[in-house]
């Protein structure tokens, strides 16, 4: 085989691992925000968040 | 988040989850931003600059292949630091750094053994050979492993992370080891010939897109590290925050 071959190859999996990790890091953090939304949806917050927002609401 | 960010007055603030928080989603965008523009100046350089008289065009497996195998070593020095963290000063953030680290430690690691393998096919005629640089490399992606599986055993993040903060640092013996592998023995992977005593040995048209890729995939490893430890840091707010729902929820029943 050409050594293009060996080449293009290494490419390919440069970029697939790279994909795959920054793939893996974006939906782990809208699965995250998603279950702090359903949280803050619940009524259920950080005793330091502030609260502020309520009283002013 | 609509948390209000403290302050950052002195190095040991950042141990402050919100504050880390705040700085992440500041210097986040510029850095991936930064990291996309060092590939495209990188891979332009990867291919346009000329072919080795050896190696011919799978030279530029090598500017992949080294940063690769650079970022596998720095991150689990990352780790280690993060492990001695956890250990001597009980920073918050420091289990949190370590298990945010494992799996892209684990990524550029196989990636280096992936690329290493492809150059190793056409240039020395096989696709692995046991020697030493190779061998311990390899242990090296399978304590990543070991390591991602034994931070995701326990339920409990503060028991976790006392134990495998042990494993990390007994295993920083095989960073040493993989460096030093292409001296101490008689490998077929070549010696150091960048970071070696007496200077670079590598001719400017290769050094180039070499140290450029290799910032590229340091700038790229960075802004994952901090979107993982961001990451990991809402999952355990959140675990708190359901356990803390259903004791009260248990004390109104």
């Amino acid at each position: 085989m050409s050594h293009a071959f060996y080449v293009n190859l290494s490419y390919v999996f440069a970029g697939l691992i790279t994909a795959i990790m920054i793939g893996w890091i974006l939906l782990d953090g809208r699965a995250r925000r998603q279950e702090m939304a359903e949280l803050e949806a619940a009524g259920i917050r950080r005793r330091s968040a502030s609260p502020a927002k309520d009283a002013e609401a | 988040m609509s948390e209000p960010i403290p302050a950052i007055k002195k190095f040991s603030d950042l141990a402050n989850p919100t504050v880390f928080l705040g700085l992440t989603a500041r210097i986040v965008p510029y850095l991936a931003v930064l990291t996309a523009l060092l590939f495209v100046w990188g891979l332009y350089l990867s291919f346009t600059t000329e072919g080795d008289y050896q190696q011919g065009e799978t030279v530029r497996i090598m500017y992949v292949h080294v940063p690769a195998a650079w970022l596998s070593m720095m991150c689990y020095s990352i780790m280690a630091a993060s492990a001695l963290g956890t250990l001597v000063w009980r920073h918050p953030l420091a289990d949190v750094s370590a298990k945010a680290a494992a799996p892209l430690g684990a990524g550029f690691t196989l990636l280096a053994l992936i690329t290493g393998s492809l150059w190793g096919k056409p240039m020395w005629g096989t696709w692995w050979v046991w020697d030493a640089r190779l061998t311990s490399v390899f242990v090296l992606f399978l304590m990543y492993l070991g390591l991602m599986a034994l931070q995701r055993a326990m339920d409990d993040p503060s028991r976790s992370a006392r134990v495998s903060a042990v494993l990390i640092l007994i295993g920083f013996v095989n960073i040493p080891i993989i460096k030093f592998s292409v001296e101490w023995w008689n490998t077929l992977h070549q010696p150091a010939s960048i970071m070696r005593m007496g200077g670079s040995a590598i001719d400017p048209e290769f050094l180039r897109p070499l140290l450029v890729m290799a910032a590229a995939f340091t700038l790229l490893f960075f802004t994952l590290h901090f979107l993982a430890i961001r990451n990991e840091i809402w999952r355990r707010r959140v675990s708190a925050q359901r356990r803390l729902a259903a004791r009260m929820a248990n004390r109104e029943g």
